[in-house]
């Protein structure tokens, strides 16, 4: 058994290495996608924080699942295809980038007015207003609820094996198949999991505690 | 610094300003002129339209009519009497002319005391950090805060907080510089640190437009004193004569006796 499954490492390994590869990108790309959406949300005119309101609400009414597979299957019939990897990155950028617009939008409103209109009053424009004196301030807000979310779409990544894509979950059912050694494997798989998550969530304390100067 | 600072026109002109939240008429035809060098102090019960009267000043609030000029330049709108709005680059640039000294200090908590002096001196004046630094540096000894330099916001005590925001609001050099009720969130015994570095910026002839419950301080140190009421401007005058007992004014003569009253 213990053979087997040592022969089978490096076959898990790039599996692993595809479920760390989905992760960045939908974490790097919704984090993009989130903050710019969410300064719309913010303090964009009427009609853009409308799209953006009905975009968020819509997307975080449905299940990843069915969002996935819509993307994958169903946009085709509009004439897009995509290859199974980027329909899954594509869905699961959706998801996380209507997070992120809700963290960052709670991150901004937890900052008092008085914050903008004493960095107006000493004639910082728009911008220096967000870079200098609402983002810093707002990030401590953002990190815990976001990385909360990161380690969601580590986990969430999983679901992309559904689209036949060979990322560690996929590669652990296939050697299962392979070896009928259900029972390590699993547990092999979620301690891997586990590993990164709590890597994770070890580095958000730390970051957390960086930023502890605001007072509550 | 001032190349006419002459007499002459008003530094700061607000002539027949209206302002209407909804239904509530805040600001009624407010006019008012605060000459270079003048302090000017706002008085009247809470709710008269002084904290937005001063806020119309830089432009935090926009007025619904009327005008606001300071140096000759209207505050908020293009020029030509339209009601259009000024860009956002350009509202940014008039209100590094105003400094503002709030109620509640507004700090920026994530940055030290001299950082949060310097960052207006970075970023809109275009300082390099040593040379804002020096200049946040200066104005830290000013309000005898230069051991404080590098402590946070949440390290100071709110007196100390407070001359922080002063020293931040007048190292940008504005024309004038707005004090919003800027005793009002303090203890008692920490008003008296915060109203002598005001004192010492009238004497060096520092233009203010100040909102105050500090009677006496008023007194002492305005040039002039304004009594709202009601959004309108009651009564103007030297501090003598504002505050004398025996004034004919109706509204102020209330206001004083209910104000007497309740302090002393």
């Amino acid at each position: 058994m213990a053979s087997q499954i040592l022969y089978a490492l490096p076959f898990l390994a790039k599996g692993f290495a595809v479920t760390l590869w989905v992760s960045l990108l939908v974490v790097t790309l919704s984090l993009v996608a989130g903050v710019l959406l969410g300064v719309g949300l913010i303090y964009g005119p009427a009609p853009l924080r409308w799209a953006v309101r009905i975009f968020s609400d819509t997307i975080r009414g449905i299940p990843i699942l069915v969002l996935m597979f819509f993307v994958y299957y169903g946009l085709p019939a509009i004439g897009l295809h995509l290859p199974s990897f980027w329909a899954a990155v594509l869905a699961l950028t959706l998801f996380k980038t209507a997070q992120v617009i809700e963290y960052l939008r709670g991150a901004v409103a937890s900052i008092p007015k008085g914050q903008s209109e004493a960095a107006m009053a000493i004639g910082l424009t728009f911008r220096q207003r967000l870079t200098s004196v609402i983002f810093p301030q707002a990030f401590r807000r953002f990190l815990p609820p976001w990385i909360n979310g990161v380690t969601d779409a580590v986990k969430g990544s999983a679901l992309v094996s559904l689209l036949g894509i060979t990322d560690l979950m996929q590669a652990i059912n296939q050697v299962i198949g392979r070896t009928y050694e259900a029972m390590p494997l699993y547990i092999l798989g979620a301690l891997i999991y586990f590993a990164v998550n709590y890597a994770l969530s070890l580095a958000s304390r730390r970051l957390e505690r960086r930023f502890a100067f605001i007072r509550e | 610094m001032s190349e006419a600072s002459n007499a002459g026109p008003a530094l700061l002109d607000v002539r027949d300003v209206s302002k209407a939240f909804g239904a509530v008429e805040v600001l009624r035809s407010v006019s008012l002129q605060v000459k270079r060098g003048e302090v000017v102090t706002v008085i009247g019960p809470s709710g008269s339209g002084k904290t937005t009267l001063l806020r119309c000043v830089n432009f935090l609030e926009s007025y619904d009519s009327g005008s606001i000029r300071i140096d000759g330049k209207e505050v908020g709108y293009r020029e030509a009497g339209t009601r259009q709005r000024r860009s956002e680059r350009d509202l940014a640039a008039m209100r590094a002319e105003t400094g503002m000294v709030f109620q509640s200090f507004n700090l920026f908590p994530h940055l030290t005391a001299a950082g949060n002096i310097m960052l207006g001196l970075t970023k809109v004046r275009g300082k390099s950090q040593a040379e804002a630094r020096q200049i946040a540096e200066h104005w830290l000894g000013r309000v005898g805060l230069a051991h404080k330099a590098d402590s946070l916001p949440a390290e100071l005590s709110g007196g100390q907080q407070q001359r922080v925001g002063i020293a931040r609001a007048v190292a940008m050099e504005p024309k004038i510089l707005l004090l919003d009720e800027i005793t009002s969130a303090l203890d008692p015994e920490l008003v008296g640190e915060v109203l002598a570095v005001v004192r010492s910026l009238a004497e060096d002839g520092m233009t203010m437009l100040m909102v105050t419950h500090e009677m006496a301080f008023a007194r002492d140190a305005s040039s002039r004193i304004v009594f709202m009421a009601d959004g309108g401007v009651s009564a103007v005058g030297p501090p003598k004569e504002i505050l004398a007992e025996e004034t004919t004014n109706e509204r102020l003569r209330t206001f004083l006796a209910r104000f007497r009253a309740s302090h002393f």
